[in-house]
């Protein structure tokens, strides 16, 4: 068989598991056990009635270790399912980040005028401080923070991906 | 009628029945008294009572691959699951069906650092197929009846039940194992038919072809190893077997050609080096099997069949992957061919055929036994020969003596051959044969060992003489971690650091201590007397055999190498010297 591509991609995959005790600790302990990369992982139960969770993992690596890391995924026993977003066709992904920025004068202004470019909402604010809200790609959250950094941005929280594929097709 | 309300511990051997468990090996401790009470009060199921919990686990082992049942262990919390972890990689490693039940401190105490408590679930997470902590009384048979289904469906592995002790003293409702866990948990069995029909078209244009099945023949059972039979003398092609399958082909067929692998075969090795068709059939590609990856059958159409999917691109890309149980592949596959007669190329498989029989006349095996220094691979062959016409099951140790057993006892059956080959744990022998004979009780069980390996779990002699347990347990005596002394010569420049033991016991008196017989061979004219009186004894026996200090492993592919760059003896290695790479491998 020809030399497999050494190329490394990012991925978002989707996995359905049971809401069941220590399932996020068994798909954590898989990817740290491999030496497999997390770039982020989100989860929360997303179907209280069948008590299945989702958990989005956006991960890096060759086509044959994200070939692995599904397989390795999907041989967990409370796992449903696991989908590549990534290479099943066109996907939405978003990820909320809340930034506080610190400051007064010239450049609280010019925060404000910043998120407001960036649809970002004020949801809470001091005399000299505000924490922003925002909601959209990790690379648009990227460049959001990057604005703040000269502005007074002391901290930042951010939820990691979450994405669901377009179309009418269901997981 | 409401049913009569049944006390958990009761509720776990229960469902324990209804599995068909009729043994089980453990050892007691404050945490599981509850469910020895259970046992002590019903005659259904038979507990064995181990030395140490790890022994508990290699003795299910044991017991698991020699019948193909599940093989059960209980032990209690704390040490006694941490001493189980082992076992449980082990049988991870080598896709071992286990259910290993391990008591816990009472639900109210979990997280407290109570007395024998550990994080049970936490620890075991990555060493089992998958684990259970039960909160619930009312959820313990159907756990139960899960685990089992877990263990022994798909890939095999072990399961852990975590039972704190409020659960299973509490009354609860038992519930009959229904279709529930099967629609959890169903593994594919059924191979792709478009896979199949190209696997097929691959074997029928072969000039070159080889089957490289694996332990996974195994453990889809005795009919897949008929059928690998059947395809094999289908085909014509050469078979090659892993550790983990030996006796999956009868190696006395001549179209075996021999283990392959870092101690197998030359002519197995160069097959699988020069070969324009590989069908892998249940085995993983490991690195002992590989050699160099980049180097590896750089020239073939490779066809993987497994049942678990990530064995597949592991480590060696396939052009033609095929997911399923190993005996259903086959199946589809042996019908497939028949049905389609594919026109092979006679001619091309004849003179296939005349270059292994070339390698083959290098006879990488051959051994010399000059004078009274007992050879390893002499006393295995003397054992194997003598052994001939009894029901015999061969467990090992790990290192040389392990190499020298898979090269020199030859094994026409599965399920005759019980060794750790993934996780390479010492130790394992002797309670695996353990429990094979309480499977097996009156066929010949021996355990093929070194003395630094048996040693590991020796008190496990004493769980022998309580069963009066007829296993026989054959040292080949090197006083020396063999592997160990192997490696530091061809790696280390003979720097002997740390494996020569001083002070090894006396065997024979040893044995005596245990009520077993003991006997010593330490000339090779003493040799075929005393294999003899081993098999003549009506118990255990430890037979020490004193043998070549200095001999090794031949013949290798050196870690790092390729599987044409094979060392066949000792006076092979000087022109060849082991990379740096190699020298990082293990």
């Amino acid at each position: 068989m020809s030399e497999p591509s050494k190329e490394v991609n990012r991925h978002t995959i989707a996995v359905l598991v049971d809401n069941e005790p220590g399932v996020l600790a068994r798909v954590i302990g898989l990817f740290s056990g491999r030496g497999y990369n997390i770039e982020s992982l989100t989860v929360a139960e997303t179907d209280h009635a069948a008590g299945l969770s989702r958990i989005t993992i956006v991960t890096t690596g060759t086509p044959m270790i994200i070939e692995q890391i599904k397989a390795q995924l999907g041989r967990l026993v409370p796992v449903h399912k696991v989908r590549d977003l990534t290479l099943d066709g066109p996907y939405v992904e978003r990820e909320l980040a809340l930034v506080k920025v610190v400051g007064k004068g010239e450049k609280r202004v010019e925060s404000l005028r910043i998120a407001d470019t960036f649809r970002a909402r004020a949801v809470d604010s001091s005399n000299n401080s505000f924490v922003f809200e925002i909601v959209g790609a990790a690379s648009k959250i990227d460049a959001f923070i990057e604005l703040m950094q000269p502005l007074g941005l002391t901290e930042v929280s951010r939820t990691g991906a979450a994405a669901i594929s377009r179309g009418n097709k269901a997981i | 009628m409401a049913k009569k309300k049944m006390q958990g511990a009761e509720i776990v051997i229960e469902a324990l029945k209804e599995q068909g468990v009729t043994e089980i090996f453990g050892y007691p401790g404050g945490a599981v008294l509850p469910l020895y009470d259970a046992i002590f009060n019903q005659n259904a199921i038979r507990h064995i009572l181990v030395r140490q919990e790890g022994g508990a686990v290699h003795a299910a082992e044991g017991y698991a691959r020699s019948t193909g049942k599940v093989g059960v262990v209980l032990v209690t919390s704390g040490p006694g699951a941490t001493n189980a972890v082992t076992g449980l990689t082990d049988a991870l490693m080598d896709s071992i069906p286990i259910v290993c039940l391990t008591g816990q401190v009472p639900t109210h105490l979990i997280g407290n650092d109570a007395f024998q408590e550990c994080d049970t679930t936490g620890i075991t997470r990555p060493c089992t197929k998958h684990n259970y902590l039960v909160k619930d009384v009312n959820d313990l048979a159907a756990v139960v009846h899960e685990a089992f289904h877990v263990a022994r469906s798909g890939r095999p592995g072990p399961v852990v039940i975590d039972l704190p002790k409020d659960v299973v003293m509490a009354l609860g409702n038992y519930q009959e194992a229904g279709t529930a866990a099967a629609e959890k948990y169903s593994p594919r069995i059924k191979g792709d038919q478009s896979a199949i029909a190209e696997a097929v078209r691959l074997l029928g244009q072969a000039k070159k072809p080889i089957i490289y099945a694996g332990g996974g023949v195994i453990n889809s059972g005795p009919k897949a190893s008929k059928l690998l039979n059947d395809l094999v003398k289908l085909t014509g092609a050469p078979c090659t077997l892993t550790l983990m399958g030996l006796g999956a082909y009868p190696a006395s067929d001549k179209q075996f050609v021999g283990m392959l692998g870092m101690h197998g075969t030359y002519e197995a090795n160069l097959a699988m080096h020069d070969c324009d068709v590989m069908l892998c059939v249940g085995a993983r590609f490991d690195d002992r099997i590989t050699g160099r990856l980049d180097a590896f059958s750089p020239g073939s159409k490779k066809i993987h069949i497994d049942i678990d999917p990530s064995s597949i691109n592991k480590n060696v890309p396939v052009d033609v992957p095929i997911v399923g149980d190993v005996g259903s592949v086959l199946a589809d596959i042996v019908r497939k061919w028949k049905a389609a007669k594919p026109k092979q190329d006679k001619a091309a498989l004849k003179k296939w055929w005349g270059q292994i029989d070339q390698w083959r006349a290098r006879k990488c095996l051959a051994f010399e036994q000059k004078g009274e220094i007992i050879k390893p691979q002499h006393a295995i062959r003397r054992l194997f020969e003598l052994t001939q016409g009894r029901e015999t099951f061969i467990t090992t140790e790990v290192g040389q003596h392990q190499m020298w057993a898979a090269q020199y006892y030859n094994f026409d059956k599965p399920n005759h051959w019980m060794t750790s080959g993934g996780l390479g744990t010492m130790g394992y022998g002797l309670p695996a044969a353990m429990g094979v004979q309480i499977a097996h009780p009156d066929a010949l069980v021996v355990d093929i060992a070194g003395e630094a390996s048996t040693l590991m779990n020796i008190q496990e002699m004493s769980t022998i003489a309580q069963y009066r347990l007829p296993v026989k347990v054959f040292i080949l005596n090197n006083e020396y971690m063999g592997m160990v002394r192997q490696w530091q010569e061809l790696l280390h420049g003979g720097r002997y650091s740390e494996s020569y033991m001083e002070s090894l016991p006396d065997f024979v008196k040893l044995a005596e201590s245990f009520h077993a017989a003991g006997l010593r061979a330490t000339k090779a004219s003493e040799l075929d007397d005393v294999i003899k009186e081993m098999l003549a004894i009506d118990g255990p026996v430890i037979a020490d055999i004193a043998i070549d200090k200095a001999e090794n492993c031949f013949p290798m592919i050196p870690s790092g190498a390729a599987h044409n760059e094979m060392l066949l003896g000792p006076n092979d290695k000087a022109d060849k010297p082991i990379s740096e790479e190699g020298m990082v491998l293990v």
